[in-house]
């Protein structure tokens, strides 16, 4: 593939189409052969050929990488797990087939965190995904293939999903944006489930306007996912150059925890808005420290009920040669990692007779508290900015023995689903030579408002966001 | 703390077994990991309304039409073991 046509972002390739000075074709098999060729194990399926894209369709045959656990038509989809492995679904998910009708067929399907149960790709059932910034580090989690795809440059754009941190964590991981829109805004059809109260689908991509694009032609209620809304407004392509007047709460720099390399980071960044026209003031969000306990105990107990489908009957491997039971326990023993284990085990427990109302109760009360955090202090600022990551990209292996260790990364993410409230990462600079994210959250549905300031953000900022491994 | 007992009950009630060595990892893993959560514990959740939904939403209806769905072929072609129109499992045993 020429650098020229790597050099371009998913939208100037789309323009490109339009002026008909690139064809879909082409541009389609430059990024297949790159995908095909990639050493990040980032893909566990390359599509063969390019699809007719349709005339005039405004994303341009522009081609997109998938997560692994959205159902695709034929497709291998296994959400990373061993006990999915070769289903293809009779059926395509709702995000994928509306991407596709608008122009952006899918390029291949990418690794990640068994079921999204991860924050470094390392629980995949089909071997881990490496950092195109540093081979020897985690891309992050658990969207992890589809951030180390679009850094890596094998594909323009990616899609995966977030429950409570899977696009916004391995997007700063690996120097991208990932956009963990409002809840309800993302049809959930086909998306195969962890918790689904959390749940939801978002771009990763090179920059704030592709972010923005993509996520244009993903939004929209479904009659197939009854918790799906209209999106009150046109999602509109960024523009600002200022953030004159924006109110914006500054939340986390403080906490234990965070790295001082990327608190530094952050903190630039914030002077940044200010120059910008902003004004940055520090936000109270009382009970977001509890967030991640919150989240360890409804993210599980979802997950629990959620993953009680997969019992060898309807799809997927069997194993067992005894009576029904040992073929539910055995099949589940055989398919399932460490961490799905750990996770099923968890919710059963926290649901179980005599524990529920002490854990699962009260998350759900915690999960009030934050929502009503986060209210108030959207009556002071418009947004709220935290880091993304307490880290950059850690080693491989260096937190998979400590299960607790490998949760704290998910600090500063779990907050926003648990509201249901919509945040970005963005790149917004280097530490020890690796990328650092800042997470712009706001209102539900106040995405247009997030990617308009991102976008000037990331104008000031001037982030690098060359491809690595080209 | 989870102990040994409770480790194995719970994980008959998630249909899931658990080798020797499973057992022992889990019961440390997860009593760490309750151990932490449990610093919810600290906030006084009285009166507190639990959110299990976050947008709000009242029931979503639609009209009860009949509609195609699935072919049962293409329901049953992923399945491990299909015959005679559907799935086939073995015995579910005693008791």
């Amino acid at each position: 593939m020429s650098a020229e046509l790597l050099a371009l972002t998913a939208a100037q390739a789309g323009e490109r189409v339009r002026a008909r000075e690139l064809s879909p074709g082409e541009l389609f098999d430059a990024y297949r052969e790159r995908a095909a060729a990639d050493e990040h194990g980032s893909y566990l399926w390359v599509a063969e050929k390019a699809p007719d894209t349709p005339a005039g369709a405004p994303l341009g045959g522009v081609p997109v990488a998938v997560k692994d656990l959205f159902c695709v038509e034929g497709v291998p989809s296994s959400a990373g797990s061993r006990i999915l492995e070769g289903y293809r679904p009779p059926y395509t998910a709702t995000a994928v087939e509306k991407l596709v009708r608008a122009g952006a067929p899918v390029l291949g399907k990418t690794n990640q965190d068994e079921f999204a149960m991860g924050s470094s790709n390392e629980n995949s059932g089909f071997g881990p995904v490496k950092n195109p910034w540093d081979p020897r580090r985690v891309p992050g989690g658990s969207s992890g293939g589809s951030a180390a795809a679009v850094a890596a440059g094998t594909a323009p754009w990616a899609i995966g999903t977030d429950t409570g941190g899977s696009i916004r964590q391995p997007a700063a991981l690996c120097g991208l944006v990932g956009l963990k829109p409002t809840y309800g805004a993302v049809s959930r059809y086909g998306m195969i489930a962890f918790a689904s109260s959390l749940d939801q689908c978002g771009p990763l991509t090179r920059d704030v306007t592709d972010s923005a694009l993509l996520f244009r032609h993903l939004v929209g209620r479904d009659a197939c996912d009854s918790t799906s809304l209209a999106f009150p407004e046109q999602v509109e392509l960024p523009g600002s150059e200022r953030l004159d007047g924006l109110r914006v709460g500054v939340w986390g720099l403080d906490e234990e925890g965070l790295d001082a390399g990327v608190a530094a980071v952050c903190r630039r960044a914030v002077d940044r808005i200010e120059e910008l026209g902003g004004s940055p003031t520090e936000v109270q969000l009382p009970h977001a420290g509890h967030g991640l306990s919150a989240y360890y105990v409804i993210a599980p107990a979802e997950a629990s009920a959620n993953l009680a489908r997969y019992d060898g009957v309807r799809y997927g491997p069997r194993s067992g040669d005894g009576d029904l039971l040992s073929l539910y326990e055995e099949t589940r023993h055989d398919g399932f990692g460490d961490e799905v284990k750990r996770r099923v085990m968890l919710g059963t427990y926290a649901l179980s007779s005599g524990y529920y109302e002490a854990y699962y109760g009260s998350a759900q009360k915690v999960r009030t508290l934050i929502a009503d955090d986060f209210r108030a202090a959207f009556e002071r600022v418009d947004l709220i900015v935290t880091p993304t990551s307490p880290t950059v990209a850690f080693k491989l292996g260096e937190r998979t023995a400590d299960p607790l260790a490998m949760y704290l990364s998910d600090y500063f993410t779990v907050p926003m689903p648990l509201a249901g409230l919509p945040a970005i990462s963005i790149p917004c600079g280097l530490s020890d030579g690796l990328p650092v994210g800042l997470q712009l959250a706001g209102p539900a549905f106040g995405e247009n408002r997030i990617l308009d300031a991102a976008y000037a953000l990331e104008l000031a900022l001037g982030f690098e966001g060359v491809p690595r491994g080209s | 703390m989870i102990d040994r007992q409770q480790v194995l009950h719970v994980a008959r009630l998630a249909r899931l077994r658990l080798s020797e060595q499973e057992v022992e990892r889990m019961s440390s893993e997860l009593s760490a990991i309750l151990e932490h959560v449990e610093n919810i514990n600290e906030l006084d959740l009285e009166g507190v309304e639990p959110t299990t939904h976050v947008v709000a939403l009242e029931n979503v209806l639609r009209e009860d039409e009949p509609r195609e769905g699935l072919p049962r072929g293409r329901a049953l072609e992923q399945a491990p073991d299909a015959g005679d129109g559907g799935f086939r499992v073995p015995s579910p045993g005693q008791g």
